[in-house]
């Protein structure tokens, strides 16, 4: 009557042995395929662009000799850019958040307005490109400065950031605000004092991931109309001004007239990958230093 | 055991000897409902100055509720609405005649799950003081150091005050979280289930600690161990089903209990 005996698992020992083998074999091509795919693509980058790539390059002026070219106002660019962008996000975002997680009645419009940010974040960038043209560019008159693509890359990342804050402020155990609470601490020094220093780490990584969308992201600008070759410098947020993505964007268009476009391009995207690794790696650092045990 | 026996002899002679004291809360006709569930009923009950009042009772019963509706924590929870009367100290506090934080600032709680705040022991036993305004930090040393030392927990942690308080243990979290209470002075300490997270000789610990600030504070406490309430409270209020059954001395309520429902529920009858 015994119905799991010994000769019966002996029979399929093998076979199931075979199974699990099989599959984790399926499971690590698939995660080399990726690793594959992303060597390829970092050896053909370096191997174009590290003859280009000199401090030269890097302090240098835009210029239509691929030679003489330089990438400093693209970084000087992209580095304004971020000046509006992270203090506008991180205001608004957070704000955002504070007000959605701890003040807004739960009911009928906060999920509506819940609602919404999860479906603004996942609308293609080329619409708040309109949107930015629309409003920043055009209405409020700015046109293609600093200030007007840096309020529409905020927009763009906005989605993100106050998610990414909810998610930090919600993982809060409740226990923690009722203890400041019972103590006779109104809402906003509970918030100051409790919620803010111990969602920051997460509201940090959040947004530094976000950041690092909004450096590479191209479409918002191209509909606002960053200038394909601009020589001076940015020296605030009323200049005009182009970012590494956008350089990248237009020499390998260029590429098709003049070969060595291709290098100055595959130059940029060597600065583009190191400014987003150094900021994945700080969220990283971030998020292992700060974390806390509940 | 005999440790036990001993411990619960001497409140009960204490309040023998007692005068009533006067009320420091009162509470008539309260009832609260969440949403449409009604989970007090009808309460009448009061607590009395610088006394122990144990509430008991089963899980559900609403003694948690009620506790909670002292500080008006309770109103936290959504959709909550309440009626009649708690006054404390003479004045109403449902009505919004006295700000939330201003009961508060006189009615600490201490929470089933010790909860410090992710800071340095210091500043959890600070907060309180800091946020009503102490600014001084030769006061705040004094406060903290005063505090820690009410709650027995200085000699273990007077050379760490700046390191983290998650470092220590369940206990001593516990007994944290009562200095931090103690730190703003209170009138009056809420307490929840104190004990119910930690282990024998912690629980022995909070329980010595509630019995040497008694003297000082007046304290609710709600509690599922019935011994717990005959060891350390003055006056024990049995709850059930949202409705108070029998609030009276401790030695009355577990000797001669005038209910039969107290009496079935002590003896662990039901419950």
């Amino acid at each position: 009557m015994q119905q799991v005996n010994e000769r019966k698992i002996t029979r399929r020992m093998n076979i199931r042995i075979l199974r699990n083998d099989i599959s984790k074999y399926i499971f690590l091509l698939s995660t080399l395929f990726g690793l594959a795919v992303l060597s390829i693509l970092i050896y053909r980058i370096f191997s174009e662009g590290v003859g280009s790539f000199n401090l030269d390059f890097l302090t240098g002026k835009l210029s239509t000799q691929p030679e003489r070219a330089g990438i400093m106002g693209a970084i000087l660019g992209t580095a304004w850019l971020m000046f509006v962008v992270a203090p506008v996000t991180m205001f608004l975002g957070v704000g955002t958040a504070i007000y959605l997680e701890l003040y807004a009645k739960k009911g009928f419009l906060q999920s509506f307005i819940q609602t919404n940010i999860a479906n603004l974040a996942g609308v293609p960038s080329i619409v708040y490109g309109i949107l930015g043209l629309t409003v920043f560019a055009r209405a409020m008159d700015f046109g293609n400065i600093v200030l007007a693509g840096g309020l529409t890359m905020s927009l763009l990342i906005l989605p993100i950031v106050i998610v990414a804050s909810q998610e930090a402020i919600r993982a809060i155990p409740s226990t923690l605000s009722e203890a400041s609470y019972g103590m006779g601490a109104t809402k906003w020094q509970t918030i100051q004092n409790i919620i803010l220093p111990v969602a920051l780490p997460g509201i940090l990584t959040g947004a530094i991931l976000a950041l690092s969308r909004a450096i590479g992201e191209t479409a918002p600008l191209v509909v606002i109309g960053i200038p394909a070759l601009l020589i001076p410098f940015p020296d605030g947020i009323f200049d005009k001004f182009t970012v590494l993505p956008m350089q990248i964007y237009y020499w390998t268009l260029d590429s098709a007239l003049l070969a060595e476009y291709a290098n100055l391009a595959a130059a940029t995207i060597i600065v583009l990958l190191i400014a987003l690794f150094i900021l994945n790696s700080t969220a990283i650092m971030i998020r292992n230093k700060f974390q806390h045990k509940f | 055991m005999t440790l036990l026996t001993e411990r619960q002899q001497t409140p009960l002679r204490m309040v023998e000897n007692k005068q009533w004291r006067k009320p420091v809360y009162e509470t008539n006709g309260l009832n609260l409902w969440y949403g449409t569930s009604h989970a007090l009923k009808n309460i009448d009950l009061s607590i009395h100055e610088k006394e122990v009042t144990a509430i008991i009772g089963p899980s559900g019963c609403g003694k948690s509720t009620y506790l909670k509706t002292l500080n008006r924590m309770v109103e936290m929870v959504p959709d909550v609405s309440i009626s009649g009367n708690v006054t404390f100290k003479g004045n109403n506090i449902l009505g919004k005649s006295m700000p939330v934080e201003m009961l508060r600032a006189k009615v600490g709680m201490v929470f089933q799950k010790p909860n410090p705040f992710p800071k340095s022991i210091y500043e959890n036993v600070a907060f309180g003081p800091k946020i009503h305004g102490i600014r001084n930090k030769t006061v705040l040393d004094q406060i903290v150091q005063e505090s820690l030392q009410k709650a027995a927990l200085w000699d273990e942690v007077k050379d760490r005050l700046h390191k983290s308080a998650y470092g220590l243990s369940g206990g001593q979290q516990q007994r944290l979280c009562i200095a931090r209470c103690l730190a703003i002075d209170p009138e009056v300490i809420l307490m929840d289930e104190p004990t119910s997270a930690l282990d024998p000789v912690s629980t022995h610990k909070v329980e010595e600690l509630i019995h040497s600030i008694k003297n000082d504070v007046t304290i609710a406490i709600v509690t599922h161990n019935m011994q717990q309430a005959a060891r350390i409270s003055d006056r024990t209020a049995f709850f059930l089903n949202g409705e108070i059954i029998e609030c009276d001395t401790t030695t009355a309520i577990f000797n001669h209990p005038a209910d039969h429902l107290t009496d079935d529920y002590i003896n662990g009858r039901f419950g």
